[in-house]
């Protein structure tokens, strides 16, 4: 498996493109966007890494830092830039942090991995609280930038919620601070079990105060220091984040409003998949990488060039990923949605069902993964298959389902409103289901529901989840908001309970 | 043939002979060699005295070797005693070693030699290098050759460490 490196989540159009190229050339025509913005290939040969990264170099993309106990990429939020809620945009910071970590000489063989997430607007769409470094960009009273810094969340078997360990780092410190805090990680963190090697643990162990304290003695050494930022840095590095040539556009186009009316699909599609813009006229656009029968993230080569394709046609060139493992065009002009709609239909890349059941994460498991207790992507498509109605989709509304293939939980199981996780039975693969998890400001880990589920009885489970939730549900309540007001009980009952078949199941036999 | 270890990028012979404590030894026993040593932490606070007057009697240079554990704070008050503090790599993966340099240069100041021994090869070098380490005594079949190529891997860096108190942003031409 070779992992390339999306920094901060953006590519341009001949990098996209060329991922494409090596995906067909020297893998099986596809690849696999991961959770933390990363291409994954799953086929390559190891004698054929080298000319592969040396491609991969002319378009200034690598595979460093991908792996190993190292600072690994530094992920943030795909609306960056063009997000109406944002406090300022993450991305120079993103990069400053990028250029720090590469080749960092005194952190290439940390406890264990060590991954960096940011987010600048106010709600959370980069998940910084279960990153072992998360940070959110927030202003003072006089509105100087800061980042209220949190340490020590992760998923994987012992879930934990970042603590803050800084209410206000002032901008100019953020390198200093954290070249103090991944040393007293270094340094003390646990080598003695990998398991117990994450930054969390020495978090949990010393508790939050006496390990803010310890990170705070080492700062004082190095506050003021050199690597002090400058206005002259930041303001070199924003410079590459400037916005791009926007028309001035109507708040509302016409034609588009047009077609919103008349074609139900297309309005499907604008309503989960583009998201409003900070600009008026523009809309950033979802393209979805989850259909029944692929495995959530992954993207043909075909598919990585209609989105690059469009990316130039329709939005200055740029794609990002994002961590929900889909691709995004920031910047479309509204009068253009129509088409992108049509194209990206075309390209398998239009599944209106952004936020839906159907759009749900699950890491490559046992299929691909060696570390893997059980198969996610069987479980994913058996999923998506049982809720591929349109309209039943969009009734049961948002509703995030994560799987994980084993405990290491690159699926994000345990933020999911339902998370399923892989579990090995003497030898069997057996999925255990957890509920009430969510990411964003108020992130929380799923509890368990109960006895694990084998592979085969699972999309009953869920399905009855979601029945329980639907006899229940008040007007505009979500899965989860359901779940907060009536707590856990009624699910647990419902999800072991043989029930006849959901009123929706027969009602599709009777359309036949 | 004697010892070999790297230093100003090529390779020399070595006279410093590391002592370890043999299981359950207890350090003020440990038996000292003649020639220079590098000895554990250990060793260095039960017999201060006895190696300082080797020092001054004998002008037997001093050294200690420090264990990935081993904090630098520790040795602090005695690092002008020192013509060798040696840093153990007990395995590659373990970096503590690298914060332990970088403390010496950096923080305390230390200009001896800092020598990092173990389980160190080319991939560590450059690393190793730029975290204040100039001596290299590298583990068991790993190639001298390699490793004094590895000196050179990448021509600019981005970050302040031993080698360069200022970082990139700080170096550019305006
Ligand atoms: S969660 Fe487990 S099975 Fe899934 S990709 Fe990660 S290590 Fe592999």
């Amino acid at each position: 498996m070779l992992r390339l490196a999306v920094p901060y989540g953006l590519l341009s159009a001949p990098q996209l493109r060329k991922f494409a190229d090596i995906a067909r050339r020297h893998d099986r025509g596809f690849g696999h966007f991961t959770t933390r913005h990363n291409l994954q290939l799953n086929w390559v040969q190891l004698p054929q890494v080298p000319e592969i990264l040396a491609e991969l170099a002319e378009h200034e993309l690598h595979a460093i830092q991908t792996s190993g106990n190292c600072i690994r990429n530094v992920t943030t939020d795909h609306f960056a830039g063009v997000a109406a809620d944002e406090i300022a945009d993450p991305r120079p910071w993103a990069e400053i942090l990028r250029q720090w970590s590469s080749f960092h000489p005194e952190f290439a063989y940390l406890p264990r991995k060590f991954k960096v997430a940011i987010s600048g607007a106010t709600e959370d769409r980069a998940a910084i609280q279960v990153h072992d470094l998360g940070l959110q960009v927030v202003r003072d009273p006089n509105g100087e930038i800061g980042f209220k810094v949190y340490a020590g969340g992760g998923l994987g078997r012992t879930p934990l919620l970042g603590q803050v360990v800084q209410e206000f780092l002032p901008w100019q410190h953020l390198l200093t601070y954290t070249e103090a805090l991944i040393r007293v990680f270094n340094r003390y963190g646990r080598r003695d079990n990998a398991f117990k090697a994450r930054i969390k643990i020495l978090v949990k162990a010393l508790g939050r105060e006496e390990f803010a304290r310890q990170v705070e003695a080492e700062w004082a050494h190095l506050k003021d220091g050199p690597a002090t930022l400058t206005v002259a840095e930041v303001e070199r590095v924003a410079a590459q984040f400037v916005a791009p040539a926007y028309e001035t556009l109507a708040e509302d186009d016409l034609c588009h409003l047009a077609h919103l009316r008349e074609d139900k699909a297309f309005s499907r599609w604008v309503e989960r998949n583009v998201q409003a813009h900070k600009v008026a006229g523009y809309a950033a656009v979802t393209l979805s990488l989850k259909k029944p029968g692929a495995a959530p993230g992954d993207a043909t080569s075909e598919q990585m060039e209609a989105a690059a394709d469009l990316a130039e046609r329709y939005s200055f060139g740029e794609i990002r990923v994002s961590h929900e493992q889909n691709l995004i065009l920031a910047d479309v002009p509204q009068r253009e949605l129509y088409t992108v709609w049509h194209r990206a239909k075309a390209a398998g890349l239009a599944s209106p069902t952004v936020g839906l059941i159907q759009d749900l994460i699950a890491c490559p498991g046992g299929d691909f993964c060696a570390l893997a207790n059980a198969r996610s992507l069987p479980i994913a498509a058996a999923i998506q298959e049982r809720f591929e109605d349109l309209d039943y989709q969009h009734d049961i509304g948002e509703l995030e389902l994560n799987i994980s293939g084993c405990m290491n939980s690159c699926g994000h199981h345990h933020l999911g409103a339902i998370g399923i996780l892989g579990v090995d039975k003497n030898g069997q693969e057996w999925y255990q289901v957890t509920l009430g998890g969510r990411q964003g400001n108020d992130a929380r880990i799923g509890e368990v529901i109960g006895r694990s589920f084998a592979a085969a009885e699972l999309p009953d489970a869920v399905e009855r989840l979601i029945g329980a939730y639907l006899a229940h549900r008040h007007a505009d309540e979500r899965f989860i908001d359901t779940f907060d007001r009536i707590g856990i009980e009624a699910f647990q009952s419902a999800a072991y309970t043989q029930t006849r078949p959901h009123p929706h199941q027969s009602r599709r036999v009777a359309n036949g | 043939m004697a010892k070999q270890i790297i230093k100003e990028r090529r390779l020399q012979d070595d006279a410093w002979k590391v002592v370890t404590l043999v299981d359950g030894e207890a350090p003020f026993d440990v038996c000292l060699p003649v020639g220079p040593l590098l000895v554990p932490l250990a060793v260095w606070k039960a017999k201060k005295a006895c190696l300082i007057h080797r020092e001054y009697e004998h002008g037997t240079p001093l050294g200690i070797w420090l264990a990935p554990e081993d904090k630098v704070e520790d040795i602090a008050a005695d690092i002008d005693d020192f013509t060798v503090i040696a840093v153990h790599f007990p395995k590659f993966a373990d970096g503590r070693g690298y914060s332990t340099a970088r403390l010496l240069r950096e923080r305390y100041g230390y200009d001896g030699e800092v020598r990092a021994f173990g389980d160190i090869g080319r991939d560590q070098i450059f690393y190793l290098n730029r975290a204040g380490f100039d001596a290299f005594v590298l583990g068991e079949g790993k190639s001298a050759e390699d490793a004094l190529a590895a000196f050179d891997d990448f021509p600019e860096t981005y970050q302040a460490a031993a080698d360069q108190p200022d970082p990139l942003f700080r170096r550019r031409v305006a």
